[in-house]
């Protein structure tokens, strides 16, 4: 085990997948000389040169459609957003195209691709690069979707997502790429896509939480135990399509109690998705009805404390579950 | 003035080039549109064609009213302190989140949007606050945005990047590289529907060049002649990538020929000449709806946001472009057309100071807004 940043994580699994499989190759822009605009590219332009790692020019479009066409013709493309909230210039080619690809051709041709890149928000960068996406890409048959919250999950999944045959979108949040983690250095260390993870085990109450809200969802846990003695279990989905289902309903079954953190908008949200499947698979269980938490119905403000306002909390999560445990 | 000192053409290199083997040299079988182009990022060159102006251009100067020109120059100060202000306190923890600054292009904004008539548009990128200014949104209303409070221009809610006022016509700071060039065509679309005579400026860096929607935008402007004038500001950097490595070709303007657009090369540096490009175009634009591309060459002396270190290029290339500071050619140009002295300059420069430590002082006292001001302005 080494520890180290979500940043570092990531970084050392493209270079592992860039060492193992000369398929591999990574574009996007400034993912090369300027070694990322968040720095997960860190050196690898330096170790790999042009051919292995790409800067493109501002057009998402146009290298999300070459990323595609490249894995059809047999490449395993790692395609960069700088965020996803420019990933919906290249919605037509994730959606239309790398999603459809394999079912429209009746098996013959998949989209063995990567896009990834930071989600969600990231302090005070205001309406236009605050997104969370996660629904909105989940709704499609034909993606996954991934959104580690440690150090660990990043790197293992990556990996994974990197020898997948399909499309996979992966998440990762701007203010988490410093949390640091514990990570195995064994170079075959992988997470399979699909497979929840229980960070915090408990009794009396289940959070569902993933990427921004995981640690949120932690700290909340350790107040409700120190305070109110209630014993708060953290489930992390870690990977949204394919999602465990069963994982999280094991989870209720046993604390009856089910609060949901997320940094997506709530409405048609995979938080209203998981409390749909909970309702259908553990019914009878559950104590209280569930509650979320998720970033308010507007567009992301910009001054600081309307941002904090709008945001999932730690705050937030608690009052959730005092009101899901009634006290 | 620094006008003839001694400069070398010194390439311009990826800094990480020399460790890097895999380089590939550059293609030696360049298009011919390519080759026989000038070389528009030589200093020298750029410097010795302003030079040709020189005489026609102190005309010019001279058919002007002093009080227009010195609201010109005062302008392009404002511009330069303020965003220089921006810098200190955003290092100061003030303004938080992205701030792109616009030292080096103030001639840009100032030549074209000072052309402007009543009714008329004007639609930019997050590199805004200059142009929101020139529009008329007041220093004080710019920054208390940037701090993020109830009196900014937008009540707190954009941000550095999302400056706007119906009022004036300025349809915003986007964040979204190449957005508001198919926004701004919508701008213009509606000017002519609605049978005026008025027309959008509509801004962009070359790197948005690249983007689909440029290429779909001019299309639709020329095919249905539509009054919108485009303005590229070549700051010859899009974050850290220069145009050479993003771009197949160099000269911008031309690609206004693959539309049968009229297109323009025009010296970023000199207002007089943006002013000139701008007024040809919106004669054009106000005739017939005839839309036009027009390339404006400047320079970004600043990081491409206050968070980038700007370690993909050298000093010495930013001196080189600072040699031909939009600010000084210009004063030297109103000296010598005898508008203005150096006395006239400082007082300029202590004008806009105070103007600047006033926007400060607002901000600092302005109140954060209400929190119930996140469910406002969500729907109409
Ligand atoms: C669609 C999209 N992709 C990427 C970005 C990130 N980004 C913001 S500005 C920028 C560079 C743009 O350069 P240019 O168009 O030349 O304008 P300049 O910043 O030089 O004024 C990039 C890559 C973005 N905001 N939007
Ligand atoms: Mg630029």
């Amino acid at each position: 085990m080494a520890e180290m940043t979500i940043r570092d994580a990531l970084n050392q699994a493209l270079r592992e997948e860039l060492l193992r499989d000369e398929n591999v190759f990574i574009m996007g822009e400034e993912v090369a000389e300027y070694d990322g605009a968040y720095k997960v590219t860190r050196g690898l332009w330096t170790e790999f040169g042009d051919k292995r790692v790409v800067d493109t020019p501002i057009t998402e479009l146009g290298f999300a459609a070459v990323g595609v066409g490249a894995a059809m013709a047999g490449l395993r493309p790692v395609v960069e957003f700088m965020t996803w909230n420019f990933s919906i210039l290249a919605a037509d080619q994730i959606i239309n195209h790398a999603a459809k690809m394999f079912y429209m051709s009746g098996g013959q041709f998949n989209v063995p691709i990567v896009f990834r890149g930071p989600n969600g928000s990231a302090y005070q960068v205001s309406s236009q690069h605050s997104q969370a996406f996660e629904a909105f890409y989940a709704n499609f048959p034909g993606l996954k979707v991934v959104m580690p919250s440690t150090a660990a999950d990043a790197k293992g999944l990556l990996k994974s997502a990197i020898r997948d045959n399909n499309p996979v979108m992966f998440l990762e949040q701007e203010t988490m790429y410093g949390l640091k983690g514990e990570v195995p250095e064994d170079a075959d260390f992988t997470i399979p896509l699909g497979l929840a993870d229980v960070k915090r085990e408990g009794t009396d109450c289940t959070i569902v939480a993933r990427s921004f809200t995981v640690p949120q969802a932690l700290k909340a846990a350790e107040i409700m135990q120190a305070e109110f003695d209630v014993s708060v279990e953290v489930v992390d989905p870690r990977t949204i399509k394919p999602l465990d289902i069963e994982t999280i309903v094991a989870s209720v079954k046993k604390t009856n109690r089910l609060v949901i953190a997320e940094e997506s908008h709530a409405f048609a949200s995979v938080g209203a998705e998981i409390s749909h499947q909970v309702m259908e698979n553990a019914f009878d269980y559950l104590d209280a009805p569930i509650r979320r938490i998720s970033t308010v119905e507007a567009p992301m403000p910009y001054a600081r404390n309307l941002e904090v306002a709008a945001l999932p909390s730690v705050e937030k999560i608690v009052a959730a579950v005092k009101e899901v445990c009634y006290l | 003035m620094p006008k003839t000192a001694t400069r070398q053409k010194t390439e311009t290199k990826p800094t990480k080039a020399a460790t890097n083997g895999n380089n590939k040299p550059a293609p030696k079988d360049a298009p011919e549109n390519q080759t026989d182009e000038p070389d528009v990022y030589d200093v020298k060159e750029a410097q010795a064609e302003f030079n040709k102006r020189r005489k026609s251009q102190i005309a010019s100067i001279k058919k002007l009213d002093k009080e227009f020109l010195g609201e010109m120059l005062y302008q392009m100060i404002l511009g330069r302190l303020f965003e220089r202000k921006c810098a200190e306190v955003y290092r100061m923890g003030k303004i938080g989140g992205f701030c792109h600054l616009y030292i080096g292009q103030e001639a840009i904004a100032v030549g074209s949007m000072m052309a402007l008539k009543e009714g008329d548009y004007a639609i930019t990128s997050y590199r805004d606050h200059v142009q929101a200014m020139i529009a008329g949104i007041t220093p004080e209303a710019v920054l208390a945005e940037l701090y993020g409070k109830a009196t900014g221009n937008v009540g707190g809610k954009g941000g550095s990047m999302h400056m706007f006022s119906k009022e004036k016509g300025f349809f915003g700071g986007h964040g979204i590289v190449g957005g508001q060039i198919g926004v701004g065509t919508g701008m213009a679309y509606a000017q002519k529907y609605k049978g005026t005579d008025n027309v959008t400026l509509c801004f962009f860096g070359e790197a948005a060049v690249n983007q689909g929607i440029f290429h779909e935008s001019l299309n639709m402007a020329q095919l249905w002649k539509l009054p919108c004038i485009y303005i590229c500001e070549n700051n010859q950097y899009g974050m850290g990538t220069s145009q050479k490595r993003a771009m197949s070709i160099s000269n911008i303007a031309k690609k206004a020929e693959g539309y049968a657009m009229a297109g323009e090369f025009v010296d970023g540096m000199d207002v007089m000449a943006v002013r000139e490009a701008t007024l040809r175009a919106i004669e054009r634009a106000r005739k017939d709806g005839s839309p036009t591309l027009l390339e404006v060459r400047a320079y970004r002396y600043m990081g491409h946001s206050m968070s980038d270190p700007g370690k993909y290029r050298t000093t010495e290339e930013i001196k080189k472009y600072q040699e031909r500071d939009p600010i000084i050619l210009f004063q030297d140009s109103l000296k010598e057309a005898k508008v203005f002295t150096d006395k006239d300059f400082e007082d300029f420069v202590a004008k806009a100071t105070e103007q600047v430590d006033a926007a400060v002082k607002f901000a600092d006292e302005s109140p954060f807004p209400d929190e119930s001001e996140l469910f406002t302005d969500v729907f109409a």
